[in-house]
């Protein structure tokens, strides 16, 4: 499932005092098995892009292409695309509704027409998917639930309808370092083993760094870096420039750098600037 | 979808209007919506008329916003000029058709209470649009103050007005974020009859109420930790004052009621 989008611009409150342009010729292409990092500053647009993936907002100019039919066209079926196009929104907890998690989680599946039988094991599935327990958590009602759980069913609640793509936004805003943890994890399974197409929007570099194959940077509505982790990491300057920063493992090895240490430039995993800092030990050491 | 709703929605610019007293500009409209029923004729109507083209030009507040806030009224607007029309009896027949029956006179009077439907929406629209929610508040508090002698909870209800006012703008965000999320799980709200539709607002309508009643704790919690006590002995940032500007906006409106009155009778 391919999603295209062609010079799509967005503003709100059109033809008032008021008008905003969110997003401004924005142009991009989500192949099949991408982990795509949504990054920008408070107010650069990225909630707004993310909401036109799946059709809940109209573009002002521009197309959305999905499989390459327009999905503001007049004959296209949004409410299936919406189903292949899962959105979790900033913080879903709060969209928790029914007496029963298990419920919860069945009102997308029950929303596709599914068999009470398929509906069951869709739950089951979704649930597994975030790390929750069936038997412990599905007949509890989703108001006893720790936040860090309530946000793990709320998207469970959308994993239940097997999207083909899987858009979160801001998935670990205010939830702590464990919650954080088990989010990530569980995305990189999802990514890694059911090879579900990720979109994640996150302002945490860390996150980025550990899950993103690809990472788009936004700021003030318009694409300003489209590339590898890698790449966009390692222009730090340009980062900070735009009021972002880079992971504290690509901070870190630049300050080792400038401190005269022989290390390459572009690392930003944790796990890679431990390696070379471990080479750079042993070599040092005379035996 | 649901932010074309005005009624109460402060348009943010800078004029004339805007930085007159909110106690003024209540007491104006009050004076306002009286000129409106003195009137009795097109006469009266023109020169209210006139008022109210020059107070729209003076505050910046362009005449799209105020046709906008005319709309939710349309249905009732239709049905007093439809009802007048047809039940109204006259001398004059236009037409007469079957059990219908229109006369000049009956147009003329549907035409007359229809405009004052208008001008009452107007003009307090124009009061809301120059006048932010916590302004009128303001206003509404020092007004009713005087009736504290009799223990009326002026301030209670200004304070519980101003926390109204303030959370509309939040709970329709809230509601249009709600919405979206059941939307993306495939919930459909604008298609089936009366009961299915009503029983798809609650996946909406729940976590609507469970986000009202957790902000409500919240602002309660953040204001007792403010030292909130009531309106006794509390001060203001801003103090409001009377300047030259309100005293001319009175007698603006007394000279409007004059002629209005005058108008009645010589006529």
């Amino acid at each position: 499932m391919s999603i295209e989008i062609r010079h799509l611009t967005h503003c709100y409150s059109e033809g008032s005092a008021l008008r905003t342009v969110a997003l401004d010729d924005v142009s991009l292409t989500i192949h099949d098995g991408d982990f795509l990092g949504i990054i920008g500053h408070t107010g650069s647009g990225k909630s707004t892009l993310v909401q036109h993936l799946n059709g809940l907002l109209k573009p002002t100019s521009g197309q959305v292409l999905i499989n390459g039919e327009d999905l503001n066209g007049e004959h296209v079926n949004r409410k299936a695309l919406r189903q292949k196009i899962g959105l979790v929104f900033q913080y879903p907890e709060y969209q928790l509704f029914e007496e029963t998690v298990a419920k919860d989680i069945a009102f997308g599946p029950k929303n596709q027409g599914l068999s009470a039988a398929e509906i069951d094991e869709r739950v089951r599935f979704a649930l597994s998917c975030v790390h929750l327990e069936y038997d412990e958590v599905a007949e509890k009602s989703p108001f006893e639930l720790s936040g860090g759980q309530m946000r793990r069913v709320a998207i469970a609640g959308v994993i239940a309808m097997r999207p083909e793509v899987l858009i979160l936004d801001e998935p670990t805003a205010g939830l702590d370092p464990r919650g954080r943890d088990s989010i990530l994890t569980m995305l990189e399974e999802l990514h890694g083993q059911q090879n579900t197409t990720i979109v994640m929007v996150s302002h945490s570099m860390d996150d980025m760094a550990r899950l993103a194959t690809r990472l788009l940077v936004l700021s003030e509505g318009k694409v300003v870096a489209d590339g590898t982790p890698r790449e966009i990491f390692s222009r730090e300057k340009q980062m900070v420039s735009i009021g972002l920063g880079v992971p504290a493992a690509a901070q870190l090895c630049s300050r080792l750098i400038a401190a005269g240490y022989d290390l390459p430039s572009d690392l930003y995993r944790p796990e890679e600037l431990r390696e070379h800092l471990l080479r750079l030990w042993k070599e040092a050491r005379p035996c | 979808m649901l932010n074309n709703i005005t009624l109460g929605q402060y348009y943010p610019v800078d004029s004339r209007i805007h930085r007159l007293d909110p106690r003024t500009k209540l007491i104006c409209a009050i004076v306002f919506i009286v000129d409106v029923f003195l009137a009795d004729s097109f006469i009266g109507y023109a020169i209210l008329l006139a008022f109210l083209y020059a107070v729209t030009r003076l505050s910046n507040v362009p005449f799209k916003m105020l046709l906008r806030s005319l709309k939710p009224l349309r249905m009732i607007l239709i049905l007093t000029f439809l009802l007048n029309l047809f039940f109204t009896q006259g001398e004059t027949v236009w037409i007469e058709w079957w059990i219908i029956r229109i006369t000049k006179e009956a147009f003329l009077q549907a035409l007359f209470y229809s405009l004052r439907l208008v001008f009452l929406v107007a003009g307090t629209s124009l009061l809301t649009l120059t006048t932010s929610p916590v302004a009128l508040a303001d206003g509404i508090e020092i007004l009713l103050s005087p009736l504290k002698i009799i223990h009326f909870p002026a301030h209670e209800l200004a304070m519980m007005m101003t926390i109204a006012l303030r959370f509309i703008p939040t709970l329709l965000e809230e509601t249009d974020k709600i919405m979206k999320a059941q939307m993306a799980r495939g919930a459909d709200f604008e298609s089936g009859n009366l009961i299915t539709r009503a029983k798809a607002m609650v996946p909406l309508l729940v976590p609507l109420f469970v986000s009202a009643f957790r902000r409500a704790g919240d602002l309660a919690m953040a204001m007792e930790s403010r030292c909130y006590h009531g309106g006794e002995g509390r001060t203001r940032l801003r103090v409001l004052k009377i300047t030259r500007a309100d005293r001319i906006a009175m007698l603006i409106l007394a000279l409007l009621t004059v002629c209005v009155v005058l108008e009645g009778m010589l006529f």
